[in-house]
């Protein structure tokens, strides 16, 4: 128990200061790299309540593809921040007042919401005891037999963006140095280095 | 699932198993061999759909398969012939286009194919998540087929609205199917249909039932949600607009009379008064916003708005006859639009390529007799005119719903294709009677054989309709 607690103050501490960060840090990229962090504290917290397919969904999700893609943004484009931060503190108490009303939502919702007894008995595939089956395995369990046929079409979707991306977007242009890995390997002196003889007083 | 279940399953979706694999190996031969293997893989796509449209035509067992997921049956077996037919001859009317249109790229047949597949996925879904998969398989293939042509703005604005709007209708599509989940608690076509008739129709369930409804309507370009069509079949290459206008018009279709049918058959007259209205105000608007178009490829995106009104009079009608209606007229609006693209297709200059504008058809009938009298029998069908075989097509609809008791949408539909046949009209006045400004470059031999094809059937209709309409009532009676 003790030692449970010490990490999920550690995660939860560190996850809070470091969403902080990334609105408050003044280099975009320390935002995206302390939304980074912020995603890997979470992840720590679903590991500890037993989710670890989720935990491992949103490090490959959310770290691997959204928060590189955000880097790349960032990086990529000629944003003025500063000018987009210049009116933090005048909206600051309107802010404050939607967050105020969101958080009183959250909990009237979380507070008076019960679930009903005969959901769980409804349901198709009832969740095996955390014990015994991981979330990863029970999730196994049906998505590779009953949902089979909705997994192979949802393959199939993902190839045809793929191929959509390729078809619109890549053009094949001539004198780019591509890497050819035998070609690099087969360098030899010989071929890389000239000698050339340079006469006094000249230069090349 | 059992492995003997498995194999079962994978029996009963044979077309559709050829199809992935086939695409996949063509994507590996065109990946390995290079950008001149456009040509090959385009007879090899050819090849694969006609081995799955025969695999239908032999034999197709029935049965439900994928626990639930999946339904074989003769329905079903008709539209997916459908379908492959309307993606084969628009296949093989590409191949003297690829190079002028940049759709000599060996991805284009494979995403062809993948797009078929996904039609086939429709027709033969029997629940919601299903339905939807396929639907987004078809749609990501065409979105990417109608900006193919990525150098031409025109073309690149087509993908870009298709897809926006596209994604668009996706989301109320799946907010009304989550409505629906919700408040019958499934997803299956039989059990949703089971829980409506055991517990009755609920608010909930009616809201879900309207944007699904929407989301399908935007799939077949019905009114209120056609915005996209003209815009699409002008700026899309031309070869694309006629697969465009062809197929995936069958499968969405097929895919909207399964689910209202079968998987909304208790509440019948809830869904009953949208598609009545969607029906009638497609009829209108089809019938009077093509009078004023220059160019015929959005005369023919107007008159597929209109087409799909029609059919959809048969689906109102609720009825076997109903369904028999749609299904014959899915067949022939598709002969119709296959042949009357392959005659857009062979409008071309010697110098100068395409053109698109009626005008360009001025003195056709002294300059290409042929071509002139096939587009003439295809206009001449599209009004209604017996004893063409567009006549039959509306004589059917139309009778279904007078037996239905729906007369004035009958009425509304004869009066509109009164006013739809002034510009078909106008487009054989064009080609008769007016004087002719310049040839056209001979007519590729493909092209040819479509648009002849496709006028013996439509004028030839009357002596062949028996069996067809024999087959189409065997569709009809699998859900009544």
């Amino acid at each position: 128990m003790g030692l449970q607690a010490l990490f999920f103050y550690m995660f939860a501490f560190v996850a809070v200061a470091s969403a902080f960060m990334v609105i408050a840090a003044r280099n975009p990229v320390y935002s995206v790299l302390f939304l980074i962090v912020t995603f890997f504290n979470a992840a720590g917290l679903f590991l500890l309540t037993g989710a670890e397919f989720l935990a491992m969904i949103l490090l490959v999700v959310y770290v691997g593809a959204v928060a590189v893609l955000f880097l790349f943004v960032v990086m990529m484009l000629d944003i003025d921040f500063a000018a987009l931060r210049s009116g933090l503190i005048e909206h600051a108490p309107v802010g404050a007042l939607v967050g105020l009303v969101l958080a009183a939502e959250l909990i009237i919702v979380v507070g008076g919401s019960t679930l009903a007894p005969e959901i769980a008995s409804n349901a198709a595939h009832p969740i095996p005891p955390i014990a015994e089956r991981t979330n990863t395995a029970a999730l196994g369990d049906v998505l590779y037999t009953d949902y089979v046929y909705f997994f192979q079409i949802a393959g199939l979707v993902l190839l045809v963006a793929m191929i959509g991306a390729i078809v619109l977007t890549l053009r094949h242009r001539e004198g780019i140095k591509r890497q050819d890995i035998s070609a690099q390997v087969a360098r030899t002196p010989a071929t890389a280095v000239e000698v050339v003889k340079v006469k006094p007083g000249q230069g090349l | 699932m059992t492995a003997e279940l498995l194999l079962a399953s994978l029996q009963l979706s044979t077309p559709e198993v050829i199809l992935a694999l086939g695409a996949m190996a063509l994507l590996m031969i065109g990946v390995f061999s290079g950008e001149r293997s456009a040509t090959t893989v385009t007879g090899l796509a050819v090849a694969l759909l006609i081995i799955a449209g025969l695999m239908l035509v032999m034999k197709s067992p029935e049965g439900i398969a994928f626990g639930g997921a999946f339904v074989s049956d003769p329905f079903a077996r008709f539209m997916k012939i459908l379908t492959l037919i309307g993606s084969i001859t628009a296949l093989v009317m590409t191949v003297g286009h690829a190079r002028s249109q940049q759709l000599d790229r060996f991805e284009f047949p494979v995403l062809i194919v993948l797009a078929t597949l996904g039609m086939l996925l429709m027709i033969s879904a029997n629940d919601l998540l299903s339905l939807y998969l396929a639907l987004e398989l078809q749609s990501l293939a065409l979105y990417v087929v109608a900006a193919i042509n990525r150098d031409s703005v025109r073309s690149t604005e087509a993908g870009l609205k298709y897809f926006v709007l596209g994604a668009l209708s996706s989301g109320m599509l799946l907010y009304g199917m989550s409505l629906v989940y919700g408040f019958t608690g499934h997803t299956n076509f039989e059990q949703i249909a089971a829980a409506l008739s055991a517990e009755g129709r609920s608010l909930g369930l009616v809201f879900g039932l309207v944007f699904v409804l929407a989301g399908l309507a935007f799939k077949i370009s019905a009114v209120p949600f056609h915005m996209w069509t003209p815009d699409v079949y002008e700026g899309a290459p031309t070869p694309v607009t006629a697969f465009f206008a062809a197929a995936p018009k069958v499968a969405a279709m097929a895919m909207l009379v399964r689910i209202v049918i079968d998987a909304f058959e208790p509440v019948v007259a809830d869904w009953q008064q949208i598609i009545v209205f969607i029906s009638i105000a497609s009829m209108l608007l089809g019938s009077f916003a093509a009078i004023g178009q220059k160019n015929i490829k959005r005369l023919m995106a107007y008159s597929s708005i209109g087409h799909m009104g029609y059919a959809l009079v048969g689906l109102a009608a609720g009825s076997m006859a109903g369904v028999r209606g749609v299904a014959l007229y899915m067949l022939i609006y598709m002969v119709m639009t296959l042949g009357t693209f392959a005659c857009i297709l062979a409008m071309r200059r010697r110098e100068g390529g395409n053109v698109e504008s009626i005008d360009d058809l001025a003195g056709l009938s002294t300059t290409n007799p042929f071509m002139a009298s096939v587009l003439t029998v295809m206009m001449f069908s599209l009004a209604g005119i017996p004893p063409l075989a567009g006549f039959f097509a509306k004589y059917f609809v139309f009778m279904a719903a007078i037996e239905a008791d729906l007369y004035a949408l009958a009425i509304i539909g004869v009066l509109s294709s009164v006013v739809g046949a002034y510009y078909y009209l106008r487009l054989v006045k064009v080609m008769w009677f007016d004087p002719a400004t310049d040839e056209f470059a001979r007519t590729p031999g493909e092209l040819k054989l479509v648009f002849g094809l496709a006028g013996l059937f439509v004028a030839g209709y009357v002596l062949i309709g028996g069996p067809i309409g024999e087959a189409a009532e065997a569709a009809a009676r699998t859900f009544f």
